[in-house]
This record gives C-alpha cells, sequence and structure tokens, in this order.
C-alpha cells in the first residue's frame, strides 16, 4: 500500500503548468490583496521626482514624485480584471460562434464561418483604438470592445474541431436515438471541446491583457491604474532620455511574467493533453555497445543487451511503473 | 481557379465589411467636429465657410443614412478620404501617402525575416526532440509573451546611446531628404535595424512553437517512416518529407496573424518614433483627427487583405491539392 499522503491533480504534476498556476496565483494574490499593501496611493505626488530605487520607492518614483512601486501594485487588479473578463467574453462567443458555425449544417454555419474570419482578418488595434477612442470610454466600454473584437481566433479552432467530431460514431449514435441537438451539443460534443476551450481561454486572456496594456501605452483610458498606464506615462515623459529605468522595466517584466505563466499553464494543456508534445528524457541513448541511437517516434529502438532490457514503454509518462 | 475566386470574394466582403463600420463609427461620433475645429482656428476661418465645412466632412445631417452612405461610397471611389483635422487642410490620403512606405518596407521585411527565422528553427526543434533546441522553448514563451513596445525600450536602453552606431530613434537622419541615393539608403536601412529587430525577436517564436508542434505530429506519419526505411538521407527526411507538409498550416496561420503583427507593429513605431503609419496614428489619437484615424484604420485593413491574398496564392502554390480541378 502507498502511503495515504496528498497528491496533486495529476495536471499539475506536470512540471510546466505547475509553474504556470504558480504565477498566476502570485498575480492573482496582488490583484486582490494589492491597493492594501501598497504603500502609496498611486496618485499622490511628492518632492523626490523621478528618482532611483531606494527603501522608500522599491521601484523609484515619476515625473510627479509618485511611488512606481504602488502604481504597479494596484495597476495588477486593473489588469487582471480587464483580462479576464474580456477572455471570458470572448470565450463564450468562440464557443458559441464555432461549435454553431462546425454543427449547423449549410449556409447558416458557412456564413458564421465567413464573420469569424472577417473578425481575424481586420486589424484589430486600429479598430480597438477607434471604437474606445471616439466612445465615452470608461473601464466597462474597454472590456466589452476587446472581448468582441478578440474570440475569431478560438472559434475558429472550435469550428475545426467541432467539424471533425459531428461524424463520428458516437454522434451520429445519439442522432440516431433521437437525441435533441443541444444536447448533442451540451452532453456528447462540449466535454469534447473541454481541454481545447480551457487552452483558447488562457490564448485569449494573454491577448486581452496585451491588448488592455496596449490600449493604456497609446494613451486610451489612462485615467485608471494598470501597467500600461505606467508604461504610457514612461514614454510620454521621455523616461528613456532620463535613463529612467526603473520606471518601465519592471512593469514590462510584469507583464512578460504573467504571460509566460499562461503560456507554460497552455504547455500544460496541450501536452497533457497530446502526449506526443511532451519532450521527456533524452533524444540520444547509449547502448550497452557504447553505440549512440537517437530516439525516434515511430520506431522502438532496443537500447540494453538482451538480458536487462528495460524498454522506455514500460513506464508511463508520468513515472510510475506499470 | 474556383478557390482562388471564393478567397477573393471573401476578402471583397471583408473590405466592404470594414468600410461600412468605417462609416457606422462616424456616424456615432460624439461632439461636432466642425464647431471643434473652429474653435481651435477661433477667428481664422470665416463663418461662412462653416456650411462647405461641413459638407467637406461628410457631416451633412440633412441627408438620410442611406444618402451618406452612397455618397461616403462616392468619396472613396475618388480616393478621397477625408481632410485632416490636425494638419488642416491636408488631405488625409496625401499624409497616408507620405508616411505608408516605411511602414511597408518595415513590416515586409521583419515578418518575412521572421517567419523564416522563426520556421527553420521550428523546423530543427520539432525534428530534435531532446536536443539543445528544447532549450528555446521556455525562452520562446518568454518573448512570445512580451509586448512589442516593451522590447523595443529595452533595446533602446541597450543598444543607444552616446558612442552607438545605432540609432533609437527616426526612420532616417533628421537634415536628411528621402531620395534614392546610396548613402540615404544606407541611413534608412541603419535606422531600421533595430525596430526591425525588435519585431523579429518577438514575433519568431510563435512560428518556432507552431512549426514544432507540425513536426512532431508530421514525424510520426507512416510516410516518415517509410522514407526512412528506404535509406533517404536523413536532412532529405526532414525537409523534403516533414517539414514539406509541416509548412502548409505555418503559412495559413501566417497569412490570418497579419493584422495581429501590423498592429504589434505600429507600436514599434511609436517607440522608436519611426516615420510611420502607426505614429501617425498616435498623432491622431492624441488630437481627436478622427478622419485621419479612420483613413488609416481602412488603408491598412486593405493592405492587410492584400497581403492576404498574397500567402493564398503561395498556399496554392505550395499545396498541390488545392488545385485539382472540379
Amino acid at each position: 500500500m502507498r502511503p495515504n499522503r496528498f497528491r496533486l491533480p495529476r495536471f499539475l504534476r506536470n512540471h510546466k503548468a505547475a509553474a504556470g498556476a504558480l504565477i498566476l496565483l502570485f498575480f492573482l494574490v496582488f490583484a486582490v490583496i494589492g491597493p492594501w499593501i501598497a504603500p502609496y496611493s498611486p496618485d499622490q505626488t511628492g518632492t523626490a521626482i523621478v528618482v532611483g530605487p531606494s527603501s522608500a520607492h522599491w521601484f523609484g518614483t515619476d515625473q510627479l514624485g509618485r511611488d512606481i512601486y504602488s502604481q504597479l501594485l494596484v495597476g495588477t487588479r486593473g489588469v487582471v480584471v480587464v483580462g479576464f473578463l474580456a477572455g471570458a467574453i470572448a470565450t463564450v462567443l468562440s464557443m458559441l460562434i464555432g461549435i454553431a458555425s462546425g454543427y449547423l449544417p449549410g449556409r447558416g454555419g458557412e456564413s458564421l464561418s465567413v464573420l469569424s474570419n472577417v473578425f481575424l482578418v481586420l486589424p484589430a488595434l486600429p479598430l480597438l483604438i477607434i471604437i474606445t477612442s471616439t466612445q465615452q470610454s470608461n473601464g466597462w466600454v474597454v472590456i466589452l470592445v476587446i472581448g468582441l473584437t478578440s474570440w475569431a481566433w478560438n472559434a475558429r479552432l472550435m469550428r475545426a474541431q467541432t467539424l471533425s467530431l459531428r461524424r463520428r460514431d458516437y454522434i451520429e449514435a445519439a442522432r440516431a436515438t433521437g437525441e435533441s441537438t443541444s444536447r448533442i451539443i451540451v452532453f456528447e460534443i462540449l466535454p469534447n471541446l473541454t481541454a481545447l476551450i480551457a487552452s483558447g481561454f488562457i490564448g485569449t486572456v494573454v491577448f486581452t491583457v496585451l491588448t488592455e496594456i496596449t490600449l493604456a501605452f497609446v494613451g486610451i483610458s489612462v485615467s485608471e491604474w494598470n501597467w500600461g498606464t505606467v508604461l504610457y506615462w514612461a514614454q510620454s515623459q521621455d523616461a528613456l532620455a532620463q535613463n529612467a529605468w526603473w520606471w518601465f522595466v519592471p512593469a514590462g517584466l510584469a507583464i512578460a511574467l504573467l504571460g509566460t505563466g499562461l503560456a507554460l499553464l497552455n504547455f500544460g494543456i496541450d501536452e497533457f493533453v497530446n502526449p506526443r508534445l511532451r519532450s521527456s528524457g533524452p533524444a540520444r541513448i547509449k547502448t550497452a555497445t557504447g553505440r549512440r541511437v537517437r530516439m525516434r517516434i515511430g520506431f522502438t529502438p532496443v537500447t540494453g543487451a538482451p538480458g536487462e532490457l528495460v524498454p522506455a514503454l514500460a513506464q508511463d509518462p508520468e513515472g510510475e511503473t506499470l | 481557379m474556383r478557390r482562388l475566386l471564393t478567397r477573393l470574394g471573401f476578402y471583397l466582403f471583408t473590405a466592404w465589411a470594414a468600410i461600412t463600420i468605417n462609416f457606422l463609427i462616424a456616424h456615432t461620433l460624439p461632439g461636432d467636429p466642425v464647431s471643434a475645429l473652429l474653435a481651435k482656428y477661433a477667428g481664422q476661418i470665416n463663418s461662412s465657410a462653416i456650411a462647405s465645412l461641413t459638407a467637406l466632412f461628410g457631416l451633412n445631417k440633412h441627408q438620410s443614412l442611406w444618402g451618406s452612405y452612397l455618397s461616403y461610397w462616392g468619396q472613396l471611389a475618388h480616393g478621397n478620404l477625408g481632410i485632416s483635422f490636425t494638419q488642416f487642410p491636408t488631405p488625409v490620403s496625401t499624409l497616408i501617402g507620405q508616411y505608408l512606405p516605411w511602414t511597408l518596407f518595415l513590416v515586409g521585411t521583419a515578418t518575412v525575416l521572421s517567419f523564416v527565422i522563426g520556421t527553420g528553427l521550428g523546423v530543427i526543434s520539432g525534428w530534435r526532440r531532446g536536443a539543445w533546441t528544447d532549450g528555446l522553448l521556455p525562452a520562446a514563451s518568454f518573448l512570445s509573451s512580451i509586448p512589442y513596445f516593451w522590447l523595443g525600450l529595452i533595446a533602446i536602453t541597450v543598444f543607444t546611446g552616446p558612442g552607438s552606431w545605432l540609432p533609437g530613434s527616426f526612420s532616417f537622419s533628421q537634415g536628411l531628404t528621402p531620395v534614392w541615393t546610396t548613402s540615404f539608403v544606407g541611413d534608412a536601412l541603419q535606422h531600421a535595424i533595430l525596430p526591425a529587430a525588435t519585431i523579429v525577436v518577438s514575433t519568431m517564436s510563435g512560428w518556432m512553437l507552431s512549426m514544432r508542434n507540425m513536426m512532431v505530429t508530421v514525424t510520426s506519419e507512416d510516410y516518415i517512416t517509410v522514407a526512412h526505411a528506404k535509406g533517404l538521407s536523413e536532412r532529405r527526411v526532414m525537409l523534403s518529407y516533414a517539414a514539406r507538409n509541416a509548412l502548409l498550416p505555418n503559412i495559413s496561420g501566417f497569412a490570418l496573424s497579419l493584422g495581429f503583427i501590423v498592429s504589434g507593429t505600429f507600436l514599434v513605431e511609436i517607440v522608436f518614433n519611426y516615420q510611420g503609419v502607426g505614429l501617425l496614428l498616435l498623432q491622431a489619437i492624441g488630437a481627436d483627427d478622427y478622419p485621419l484615424m479612420q483613413g488609416i484604420f481602412l488603408v491598412i485593413t486593405l493592405a492587410v487583405l492584400a497581403a492576404n491574398f498574397l500567402a493564398d496564392l503561395a498556399y496554392l502554390i505550395l499545396d498541390p491539392r488545392t488545385r485539382q480541378e472540379g
């Protein structure tokens, strides 16, 4: 009997997924507690103007003496909330449109597919900039507009997957037994799209976060703090010419770290679903005679002397002996 | 041929959609641009000119929606994109005409370079899983999640400054006039190195990751095993059998992500003060210059559609299945 100890869920035992989840958790925690633990108000001006990191101001100050560390902490909430809400809107839209266009026969499905291709091809950023700068932009408008313009990529993936599912035997069987279309979609197709939906959601969040930060960086919706706002001030106040690296380096690193965390989580999902993508073990293995053999999919090299065969197949990728 | 016509039809439809969206946005504009312009040029504009300005900006509210939609199309047919508010009275088309070549040059070079390098790395890392190239994966995912403009800021801090050969801003040395001489072209190229490198570095990893995934999938196909069994050289199997087939999805991905890339390039231009459409767009945002913003959106959309069509042609040449008739 194995000792009954705590074990991580199987998905998180993948190192990439675990690292990604940890990074995401880190930012979620700061999104909740950020405004409380910020040492200053992000708008509080001071006398120390554009000074580097010190014990009083960990990440230095900006052109009005405001504390950049506090701006980043407060901004985390804005980034996370807008990113995830817009991501959720986009994911729901992509599910509706993607599955419908994959499952519905004929004209209806085709026209939905054309719609998502149109949204995919249109350059989103200029469109977003025009819409958000002409409307009286508050946070909700930005969330809605980002959500409404970033669903197309996933819808395309879902459509492709639904198309390949709809002629499978078990779907045909469900149809033959007279199940309603909605029941087939919800109980037969949807469960098989779970991984795609999850990884699509994470990918969309990366995109929406970047979009939101970009909009703030070009000067739209600068009233609410997020990491892009910090970069906007750094750019417009010539932080580069003043050598004020502390002004833009931490914000960029935060964006990159959050993005990497989400990407790692996505790799985890991909590898969880498609074991071929796992890169486990070295590609070259030394045989007993000293020859080097390169592992290749499709071949099963025999890598030991006949008596001491330890084929790689006897272990499953999680490291447990079968 | 039939496939080509279908695609052409799709692009025409998309262009129509973009123009219509553009028109509808113009009609939901808050405030009255003409009175804003009058306030800006207080005293300089004759009050009797207001009526002609209103007509000029297409703000004649007496027209029905349908009527103004038709006259909008009429204007577009004459290449008339309206008049810029900020640089009054320069037509938007003239402004865009000045800035567009720089953007096309920058995006074109950088995108093609990053696609070629990224795909090449993807081929190698997908073929030799577990080799040193696997170490590039975390780095690649880190790079692909960095916003372009931030990488640009870092590049400027690190590589430019007094004594550096690389300029950190503008698309050519100030004081030169754009003419086709070797010295000017050399100067322009020197100014393009950093912005282009920024775009290449941040977009390359995406191509690499998707190409790697496709290579891994293709490698387990039977025809690869057969090719090995026939005793073909490693190199030949990798390039002519695996990469040849893995490339196709990457090319359609290339076409689809052009819109994203162009958006990213705009930001790089802003950071580098590069005299392209992105910089023009930033100025337009700062001054609420709606005609200019819309003109940029329209021109960029059409450019992206044209590039998409070229990518489609490439796909058609590479994938024999699409050439089948009937």
